[in-house]
Formats: C-alpha cells, structure tokens, sequence
C-alpha cells in the first residue's frame, strides 16, 4: 500500500526540471498525475521553455510508474486554460488532492532599475499571477471534494531575501507567500494545508543552459551566492522529497509554512 | 520497506516521556539506536510534576520493544559534567553518534513576565536555552569524530516565534535556540552537520495536559491564540515525523531552518 495510492496529485510547469522530478516522485508513490506546461507568447524569456515533446516524455515517465498521466498544453497566466485544465482534470479523475504550483521562468532584469515594464510585467504574470490562476482553478475542487489536501506553492529562496536574481523574479516569489498565507488561512476549516517551499540553485533546464552561464560569470550579485553545505546545486528531487513529506500524513498539521531547502542558503 | 536510521544512534533529552519518548520510540522503529537522557527529578520553580526514574526505564523498555538498543541515564542539562558522563556512556556502548534531538524543556509563568522570580526566569533559561547549548557541546565532536556527517534537531516552540503573555522567559529562551541553530548551521555545514529547529504548537504531553499550562493557556484572547487546522492538541508523534523526515536523507540539504509544525498557529 502506497502512501499516496488513490490520490491525484496536479502539477505545474510538469514538462522538465523540478515539475517532472515532482511527478515521478509523486507517481512512485502511487499517485495518479495532471501537469500543465508549454507557455506561449514569452518575450522575454532568453532559454527554451518547456515543449510538448518533453510534456509527453513526463507522462512516458509517469505511466512507466504505472501510474495515469493527464497532460495539457495550458499556459499558468491565462485563467481560461486553467479553468479548463481543471476541469480536464476532474474529468479525467474526479478528485484533486496535491496542487503543486512549480511553474515560473526567470528572464533578464538584473539590474531593478533597468527592468523594462515588459520583463517586470511577464514575470509577475507568470510567477506570481500564475500561481494563483492555478491555485483558483484547482482549489474549489479539492474544497468540494471533502477530503481535505495539500497546496504547495515553489517559490525560491528569493522569495525570503534579495539574492541577486533580479527585482521582478524576487518580488513575484516573495508575493506567492502571501498567496500562501491567505490561503491557509482560508482553506484550514476544509483541512487543506497550503505551504510554500524556498529552494536554492537547482540543477534543471532554467538554470543549465547557456545564457544562465553567462549570466553567473557577469552578475557579481549571482555568483557570490553560496551554499553553506557543499552543493552547488540540489537535485529536482531534493525539492520533490519536500513536498512529499509536506503532503504526506506525517505533516497533518504542517501549514502556513515556508520552508527552505536551500543548502542553508538563508541561514547566512 | 528499509529502516531509514538502520544502523544510526541518536542521543535525545528529556526522553523520559512526553515528546521525548515518542522521540525515542520513533527513531529506533526506523533503526536507531537510543542515548535516552532525563532530568528524572522535580525543578522547584516547576508547578506541574516533572518525570521521575520510572519514567525514563519506561521509555527504555519501549525503545527495546521498537527494535533498538537503549542507553538510558538521569542526566541534568544543567550540567555539562551530567552530559559528559551520559554521552560517554552512550559512545561506550555504542561506538558512534549520528543525531541529536536536543528537546529537554520546562515551562512556568505568571500573569506578566516582569512578575516572574529571578529563579523562574534563570530555570527556563537554564534549562530551555543554556541545556541545548550544554547538550550540542558534549555531543558534537562524537559526530564529529565519526567523519560522517549528521542531524541535529533542536525542538523550539511557537513561542519562539512569538511573544507570549505570561512566559516571556520561556518565549526568550526558545527564540534564542533559531539563533542557536542558524550559528550552528552555519559552523557545522563544513563537516555535513545539519541543524534545524521545530516549532511545535501545543503538544499532548504531560506538560501541556497539566493544570498550570491548561490554565494559562485559557487566559489568552481567542483570536489571537490558537491553531487554525480543527485540532486542539497535537499528537508527540506529530513532532516525531518532522524529526524523522529532517533526519533523512530526503532531506539532505535542508539545514538552518525554522520549521513550524503547528496547525497554523504562528499564521494568526
């Protein structure tokens, strides 16, 4: 018997990188699997983004579990395909128990000053804006469903202190905790738990590619960014191990938290 | 399905009962073996009854049942002579020492923490605070020398992250133990020692069932006190899991951390 047997768990930004880490993760614990990606229309997004192709190599992962894998082309900023992704999902599998708000792209805007009103305003659209299309759309299911549940929101270490990463990204990571907050307080009589967790670098297609290295040997604010345990990076799953402790019985009375798993990146 | 401290030892305070046993009992289910310390003895400024022998052998005799070996021994925090004495029994016995859960606590109050006794005050001080520093000094360099890495898991309280009518004492102590463990994060990241700090909200031990507590925590305001999930008290074993997990390698690069597990309280 699986720990997460019976349950659906909804991903976003499933295609690669932390989401896909997430779905198998959660797969092999029995879960049955939503997850969201492809955006469409970035213009300030200077690394690739997640493609159907790597959307449908998740859902191959997910099903070598031997689990169901729902997949959508839905982009997190625009609340119509999420309304119908979650309805595509409640379709497909009649309950919602695990929201995992992942998806987020990070884009040129080092300098707060020099942020162009476009990289400010794509940003918040989808890393913060997003979550919470996500989190409304799905929300009312689990809340409907009776069996109370699990929220949790990917922000970043930047979302508890400037780290270097551009005013946008930190602003729109540092809001989804408010997001969080507002909907612990909300959803605790439906004894849905909402958290967010704060990683620091992990080792995914947003952060290993090309541009992301120059950006690391430029920016003097990045680079001096350092782990106190010896790990450049984490892994996707370190940040999937998260979650799955935060959604399991073992956390029954784990919310309102945020919590890094940073490499005691904020400890400092 | 594989015992995730099989071969581990830990060293736990105040594990006489209460948490500290569910601690205890916890860690050697999943493989452990227990250095189990307590006071065993009444604090005069303490109103409630604190654990006598009877207790600690109690916890020891559960410890074997779950699996593990116990050392276990009438230890006073207060003293870095008792500890020393204790731990060294306990690396005698058993060759090494992997986790530390520095959970030993006392509470009293009075109607407003300037009414406290001198003795009040320097008692939770002592106990609370001074303790797990004492516990840290005697037990690190045993890790330390094993060259291996590992966890220690200080148990704090909502109270250190908020003030608190009545015990500004016990509210001081436990704030003091997240800078305690962010500097030991800090220190110890070099040598793979990871350092975190729970942040429990009520639990269901002798201490807080006891009439002095029960009846302090009456006088507070409703709206501003209390946990926001539908449960009155959490289980010990709800703080178990969350030492469990962090002790994990699941999570093997959170370190520095202040980890609520409360019911939302500290959302209020």
């Amino acid at each position: 018997m699986k720990s997460f047997d019976g349950k659906v768990v909804v991903i976003s930004g499933g295609a690669r990188g932390q989401g896909r880490a997430h779905a198998v993760t959660f797969a092999r614990e029995g879960a049955d699997i939503a997850i969201c990606d492809v955006p469409k229309g970035l213009k300030t997004v200077p690394y690739p983004t997640g493609t159907p192709d790597e959307l449908a190599e998740t859902k191959t992962l997910v099903e070598a579990e031997g689990r169901r894998c729902l997949t959508a082309e839905a982009d997190v900023s625009k609340p119509d395909e999420m309304n119908a992704f979650a309805a595509s999902v409640m379709e497909a599998f009649g309950r919602v128990d695990v929201v995992i708000a992942n998806a987020a792209i990070t884009n040129d805007s080092d300098s707060p000053l020099e942020t162009s009103v476009e990289s400010w305003t794509e940003i918040i659209d989808v890393n913060l804006s997003g979550v919470w299309y996500f989190c409304q759309a799905l929300v009312p299911h689990m809340v409907a469903g009776g069996n109370g549940g699990s929220v949790i929101i990917t922000s970043s270490a930047a979302g508890l202190k400037a780290m270097g990463g551009g005013v946008s990204y930190t602003a729109a990571k540092h809001g989804v905790v408010g997001i969080m907050k507002a909907l612990a307080h909300e959803l605790a009589p439906h004894d849905i738990r909402v958290n967010t967790v704060h990683p620091t670098g992990v080792r995914t297609p947003m952060v290993i590619n090309d541009w992301f290295k120059q950006k690391l040997e430029t920016s003097t604010s990045l680079s001096s960014v350092r782990n106190l345990l010896h790990v450049p990076l984490i892994d996707p799953e370190d940040v999937s191990n998260a979650m799955l402790w935060l959604a399991s019985d073992g956390a029954r009375y784990v919310t309102g938290v945020t919590l890094p798993v940073d490499a005691g990146l904020l400890a400092r | 399905m594989s015992r995730t401290l099989e071969g581990k030892v830990a060293f736990i305070t105040g594990a006489a009962r209460g948490q500290g046993r569910s601690h205890a009992v916890g860690l050697a289910r999943e493989g452990a073996d227990i250095v189990a310390v307590d006071l065993c003895d009444q604090i005069s400024t303490v109103k409630y009854r604190m654990a006598t022998p009877q207790d600690l052998e109690t916890t020891a005799e559960l410890v074997r049942e779950a699996g593990g070996r116990c050392v276990a021994r009438q230890a006073d925090v207060r003293s870095l002579e008792q500890l020393e004495s204790a731990a060294a029994e306990g690396m005698a016995e058993f060759g090494r020492l992997d986790v530390v859960v520095a959970n030993a606590g006392i509470g009293s109050g009075r109607r407003s923490t300037l009414d406290l006794s001198e003795q009040e005050w320097e008692d939770v001080l002592a106990v609370n605070l001074s303790g797990v520093w004492r516990t840290l000094k005697v037990t690190v360099p045993a890790i330390l020398q094993g060259g291996k890495g590992g966890t220690i898991v200080i148990i704090g309280s909502t109270a250190g992250l908020r003030g608190m009518r009545g015990i500004g004492h016990y509210s001081a102590a436990k704030h003091g133990l997240v800078g305690l463990t962010k500097t030991l994060a800090i220190e110890l990241a070099d040598e793979n020692i990871r350092v975190n700090c729970i942040h429990p909200t009520g639990v269901r031990t002798p201490l807080s069932v006891s009439d002095e507590i029960q009846k302090w925590a009456a006088k507070a305001p409703p709206t501003e006190f209390g946990n926001l999930l539908a449960v009155d008290m959490l289980e010990p074993e709800d703080v178990t899991s969350a030492i469990l997990w962090l002790a994990s390698t699941g999570a093997r690069y959170i370190t520095g951390v202040s980890l609520p597990v409360d019911a939302g309280f500290t959302l209020r």
